[in-house]
Parts: C-alpha cells; sequence; structure tokens
C-alpha cells in the first residue's frame, strides 16, 4: 500500500515532495498529500525529519504457497541452433543464486534438433536441461514458447526464471508472467538473494538510468527477471560435465494444433551490414556528438583497427546519423562490460554511463573538462581529439 | 474498423537530473510528454487511418489526470477520441496490475480490430505492458514492430526487429503489435486539429467501476512486485587526469594500459 503521512507530525517541510523518485508526494497548504501513483518504496519515510511518515509494509496477501517452488531456471535462448551468449551468463549468475539458496540450476531449451546444446548447457553449468525437441518450435515464436515453458512452470514450480533481456527474453518474458499470474522484473542489472529469507532482490535502472529501483516479488511464484546482456559474468566450461535430462516433450504431451501458434514467421532476414557484436568485444572505442561529423568514426575505426576493438557509439552520434544505432552503447542500446573502454568526444550523458561504466578500464577524451565521463575515467584526457587520437595510435606503434 | 492505440504520458527521461548534494531526481520544470515509442504506435494507427477513412483511432491511457494533456495532444495529431484510466485504485501498479486495467479499458472501448502501442516507455523502460495486455485479452501480439508490411483481411503481414537482423510475421487480426521508432515518423500537430482538442474534444475519465473491475484487482493490491527501495546509483570512483603536452599525455595513456596489460 501507498505510504501514510501522519498528519499531527507533519510540518509541512515539503521533503519528501523533493525526495520522493516518483513525484507522488503533494503539498496542500502545510501538509504533504500522498499522490495515487505512490509505489510504497519508502524513500520517504526514511529521509523525513520528523517521522511523519508511516513505512508501507512489502508484503502482499499471497494466494500461492511459495514453499512449493524450488530451483532456478534459466531460458536458454538459441538462435538457427547457436546458443545466445546471454544464457551462458545466465547459467552463471544462476549458478551463484542457486548456491546461496541452496537448490539446483537448470536450463530450459526448446527448439527444433538442438539436442547438441543439451551438452553444452550441462558444461555451462545446468545441473538439468528441460528440453522441447520440435520442428514448430525450431524459430521463437510467442505462442509456442509461451505455451511449453508455461505448461513446465506449472509442473515443475521453478522458485526462480531468468530470461536475457533480448528482443526475444523481452517478448517471452510478459507473456509468461501474465499466464502465472506472477510479477517480472526487466532488465536487472543485479541480481541478489535475500539471506533472510532466501527471495531474490532484483535491481534494475529505472529514468533512463537516473535511478535505480531493487524489486521483489514476495508472494507470487516464481519470481521472473529479464537480465541485460552483458552485465552478468558468464559460467566457466567444464568440459565433459553431465546432468540430467527432462524431455518435456514426454513428460507435457504438448502436441501444437493449426492455429496454436498465430505468431507465422515468414522469413528470417539476417542483417546485412556487418554484425557489430559488443556485447563480446573486449575492447571498445566509442565516438559521441564531439566528433562533430560521420568522418569522425574513421578516426575512431582507426584506433579500434589498431587496438583490434570494436566501434561503439553515443546516443547523439547515433541519432545525428554519423553511424547505425547497432554500434550504439548505453540505456537504449547495448550494455558493454569490456576490458577496455575509450569514450571519445562523449560528454557521459547517463544513459551513456549506465551502459558502460562497468568496463575494467576507461579512457576518456574530451575537450570539456567538466564532462560527466570524467567521473568515470580511470585515465581522462583533456583536449582535441583530432589531435589526440593520431597521437596515441602513433605512441601504439612505438 | 477500429483501432487502439495505447499511450502514456511520461517525465522526459533526457531533462531529468539528480541533484549531486541530495542525491535525488530533479523533476522541477522537466517537461511531460507522450512516450516516444506510443507517437509512433499512433503514427501507425494513422496512417491505417489516411488510406482508409472509414476507420476510427482511439487512444487509451492510464494515469493521474494531468495525463489528459498528452491525450489532447493524440486528437491533435489525428485520434479521433481518447480515454483515461484514472482512478486511486489504480495507482501504484506495476506492469501485471497496469495490463489488466488496460485491457479492461480496450474491452470497455470494445470492437477493436487492431492495438497499437509502443514498445516501452522511456521512464521505465520495461517493454512489459504491451505484451501483458495483449495476454490478458487473450490475443496474439507481435514487439519490435519495425514495418507494417501488408494489412490484410483478418490477418497483418509485419517485420518484427531482432538485435542481428529481423523476422517477417504474419499474425492474425485482432492483435497487439508494439512499434519501436523505426516503424515510422509521427506526424506534427496540425493547427485544426489543436483548436478542436482543446475547445471540443472531450477525454473520458474511466475510474475501476466504469470498467468493471474490482479494486482488489487493480493498482498496488494487485502488484505481485514490489520497489523495496531505490537509489542514485554511484558513479565509479573518478581517476585520473593526464595532464602535458599531446605527445606526452598519448604517451602516458598508452604506458599506464600497457602497464596494467590491459593493452600489448
Amino acid at each position: 500500500m501507498a505510504v501514510k503521512i501522519i498528519n499531527d507530525k507533519c510540518i509541512g517541510c515539503g521533503i519528501c515532495v523533493k525526495n520522493c523518485p516518483f513525484d507522488a508526494i503533494k503539498m496542500d497548504g502545510k501538509l504533504a498529500v500522498v499522490q495515487d501513483n505512490c509505489t510504497g518504496c519508502n524513500v520517504c519515510a526514511e529521509g523525513c525529519p520528523k517521522d511523519a511518515i508511516e513505512k508501507t509494509s512489502t508484503t502482499m496477501t499471497s494466494k500461492v504457497d511459495i514453499s512449493l517452488y524450488h530451483g532456478v531456471w534459466v531460458f536458454a535462448e538459441q538462435r538457427q541452433g547457436k546458443l545466445q551468449s546471454v544464457a551462458i551468463e545466465l547459467l552463471g549468475e544462476g549458478r551463484k543464486l542457486a548456491a546461496e539458496i541452496g537448490t539446483e540450476v537448470s536450463a530450459i531449451l526448446l527448439g527444433d534438433k538442438v539436442d547438441d546444446l543439451v551438452d553444452e548447457l550441462y558444461e555451462y553449468g545446468a545441473d538439468n536441461v528441460y528440453y522441447s525437441n520440435d520442428p514448430q518450435l525450431s524459430n521463437y515464436t510467442a505462442d509456442g514458447y509461451t505455451a511449453v515453458i508455461y505448461r513446465a512452470i506449472l509442473k515443475y514450480k521453478p522458485e526462480i526464471v531468468l530470461l536475457g533481456a533480448t528482443h526475444i527474453g523481452r517478448d517471452l518474458g510478459p507473456s509468461l508472467a501474465v499466464k502465472c499470474n506472477t510479477g517480472l522484473t526487466a532488465d536487472c542489472t543485479k541480481l541478489e538473494i535475500d539471506p533472510e529469507d532466501k527471495k531474490l532482490m532484483q535491481t534494475r535502472p529505472a529514468f533512463g538510468g537516473n535511478l535505480m529501483a531493487t524489486i521483489v516479488c514476495p508472494g507470487h511464484r516464481p519470481q521472473m527477471s529479464t537480465v541485460r546482456p552483458g552485465v552478468m559474468t558468464k559460467s566457466e566450461r567444464a568440459v565433459g560435465r553431465k546432468g540430467k535430462l527432462i524431455d518435456l516433450n514426454a513428460e507435457l504431451k504438448i502436441k501444437f494444433k493449426e492455429g496454436d501458434i498465430r505468431q507465422k514467421v515468414l522469413e528470417v532476414v539476417k542483417s546485412v551490414t556487418e554484425l557489430v557484436s559488443l556485447v563480446d568485444a573486449e575492447i571498445i572505442v566509442s565516438g559521441g556528438r564531439g566528433l562533430g561529423n560521420a568522418e569522425g568514426f574513421e578516426l575512431i575505426k582507426k584506433l579500434a583497427d589498431k587496438l583490434g576493438g570494436t566501434v561503439g557509439a553515443s546516443r547523439a552520434a547515433v541519432d545525428a546519423g554519423w553511424i547505425e544505432h547497432s554500434h550504439q552503447v548505453g540505456q537504449t542500446g547495448t550494455t558493454v562490460k569490456p576490458k577496455l573502454y575509450f569514450a571519445v568526444g562523449i560528454s557521459g550523458a547517463i544513459q551513456h554511463l549506465a551502459g558502460m561504466q562497468n568496463s575494467d578500464y576507461i579512457v576518456a577524451i574530451n575537450k570539456n573538462e567538466n564532462a560527466p565521463i570524467f567521473e568515470v575515467a580511470d585515465y581522462g584526457i583533456v583536449g582535441d581529439l583530432y589531435k589526440v587520437i593520431p597521437e596515441i595510435i602513433s605512441a601504439l606503434d612505438s | 474498423m477500429k483501432i487502439v492505440v495505447c499511450a502514456k504520458q511520461v517525465p522526459d527521461t533526457n531533462e531529468v537530473k539528480i541533484d549531486p548534494v541530495k542525491g535525488t531526481l530533479i523533476r522541477d520544470g522537466v517537461p511531460s510528454i507522450l512516450n516516444p515509442d506510443d507517437a509512433n504506435a499512433l503514427e501507425a494507427a494513422l496512417a491505417v487511418k489516411d488510406a482508409n477513412p472509414d476507420v476510427t483511432v482511439s487512444v487509451v491511457s492510464m494515469g493521474p489526470p494531468q495525463a489528459t494533456s498528452m491525450l489532447k495532444e493524440c486528437i491533435a495529431m489525428g485520434a479521433d477520441d481518447a480515454y483515461l484510466l484514472s482512478a486511486r485504485a489504480f495507482g501504484g501498479a506495476d506492469t501485471c496490475a497496469t495490463s489488466t486495467t488496460i485491457a479492461a479499458g480496450i474491452n470497455k472501448v470494445g470492437g477493436v480490430d487492431l492495438i497499437f502501442a509502443g514498445r516501452q516507455a522511456i521512464d521505465g523502460d520495461t517493454a512489459q505492458v504491451g505484451p501483458q495486455v495483449a495476454q490478458r485479452l487473450g490475443l496474439p501480439f507481435v514487439t519490435y514492430v519495425q514495418k507494417v508490411r501488408e494489412l490484410k483481411k483478418g490477418s497483418v503481414i509485419v517485420e518484427r526487429q531482432l538485435e542481428d537482423g529481423y523476422e517477417v510475421i504474419e499474425v492474425p487480426t485482432p492483435c497487439v503489435l508494439t512499434a519501436v521508432k523505426e516503424l515510422n515518423n509521427p506526424r506534427y500537430m496540425s493547427v485544426g486539429r489543436i483548436y478542436y482538442a482543446c475547445d471540443e474534444a472531450e477525454i473520458k475519465i474511466w475510474n475501476e467501476v466504469d470498467v468493471g473491475l474490482d479494486p482488489a484487482d487493480c493498482g498496488l493490491n494487485a502488484s505481485p512486485t514490489k520497489v523495496m527501495r531505490s537509489f542514485t546509483p554511484a558513479p565509479k570512483g573518478k581517476g585520473e587526469m593526464l595532464t602535458g603536452t599531446i605527445p606526452e599525455v598519448a604517451n602516458a595513456v598508452v604506458g599506464k594500459l600497457r602497464e596494467k596489460f590491459v593493452i600489448k
């Protein structure tokens, strides 16, 4: 429920109005009034100098017996028979969470003749693989994948289900969550287990990365999250590691009839332009508005090639039409975590920082010494990028 | 033919700044706007109407009473009518509860042939409400629609954007399609429509009773997820500023990165 203002104690200082992340408190004369959009986050209560705000309890009456749910599931996203990196990252994270809870981690794999991925999933740490092999599941469809995974969740009752926040995971996750009548937290960047009650604490950015929120799903199961690709650490591959196979075809006996899968995939078109794999890149050289024009990216590419890196870009450079969106790093682009990140002519809007600040090393080059990018940079250089970059290239040659 | 567009009024997050002292969001003077992806959704619906004047386009939103100004903008762009789901009972909703309310609103509009929504709103970036509304209505959906190829009788063929290309998907109507910005360029409001929107157009406001919902199924009561805490992200510690002539700093940065074996 919403927080409550204790009217006798409120002195009308307005601190809560300023503290509220959701703009949900207004002043009525000398009294704070909670608005309809209060989310019960309790930030105001913590900041009230007069203890005039009653916190909400975060527990919600439960209709589900949550003690019946066990195990961590990871959606093993595959495209054209290739396991996606995010699935391996989720297995790494899933193992960590499962260890803290004291349970097992399982992968759920759907596809057409992707048997070889089962072994790959064991080797990346899955204790169990729930596998549905069906020609109708060859390509991802919302209806086909929702039907199978929903039935599997009903039968096996996992306590946590993790999906990659890809265009597929962000389609499947919401659909499954409504079917299961449970919550889903989108685009998580951090997952933790509450040491007391073993519930999943899911942290995600909101307001374009200006605010982080930790979200729980106390009374419903499974607890579901989509997780940004590139954020979690991949599990190590242990060649020869084995697990247990659960054949969902035999267990669930799902037979798709004409019309069950309403999305008919007529064609899958791979991008004709060079595939930009920012997520897997160890070194990224990104350019921003400070380049001044599209030609500036030739210099960026030169440095990237020299370092064996990949070209990235800020939203400003993409919006200016200097480079394709697939190069964009940040909140609305790709989240990256390379060994080395060069931010060239990028001022460092919070949306950009949200997508790259976990890089191991950050080098920023900007002519404005007050640019926010310097706040996150390991090494900062104030100067004209068109002079600095050629010097760095020649320093690399020496 | 009847098309519903789902829209949300959002703060312009590009304008949202953090108070460096208090560490909270500064909202003073931050404009509220029609969510960008929703503008693409509305444009997609209006494009269908351009080709066939018999089409009516209704906009449905959930939000506080001030969201009517955003709905008037939608009418000024060319929507026929607009409905705002607004009540105390809807407050504090997560995406799960929001989808129930919006689905009830769409049912109340009734007889809908096609629903467009934005892929995601810039305040929450969840991309969940569109597909969840579809699931609640029992309708098929396609998210990340970057192109509407063909609107046929009984189905629609669209391109769904993927990270590494796109898929061509045929889906029966009625259905829910969520729009990405590549779908189109939203039109501007016209002067005539602005006058109409301000002077004549009426935004209908519905509460939970109007759309036949029990308060227990709305808002915070019906939200499985809870915000446990919120905080401003801590910036990574500030590093070292390199000074000197340009060749000096260039050599310094390369030297430091080599020292740490980051580069060869």
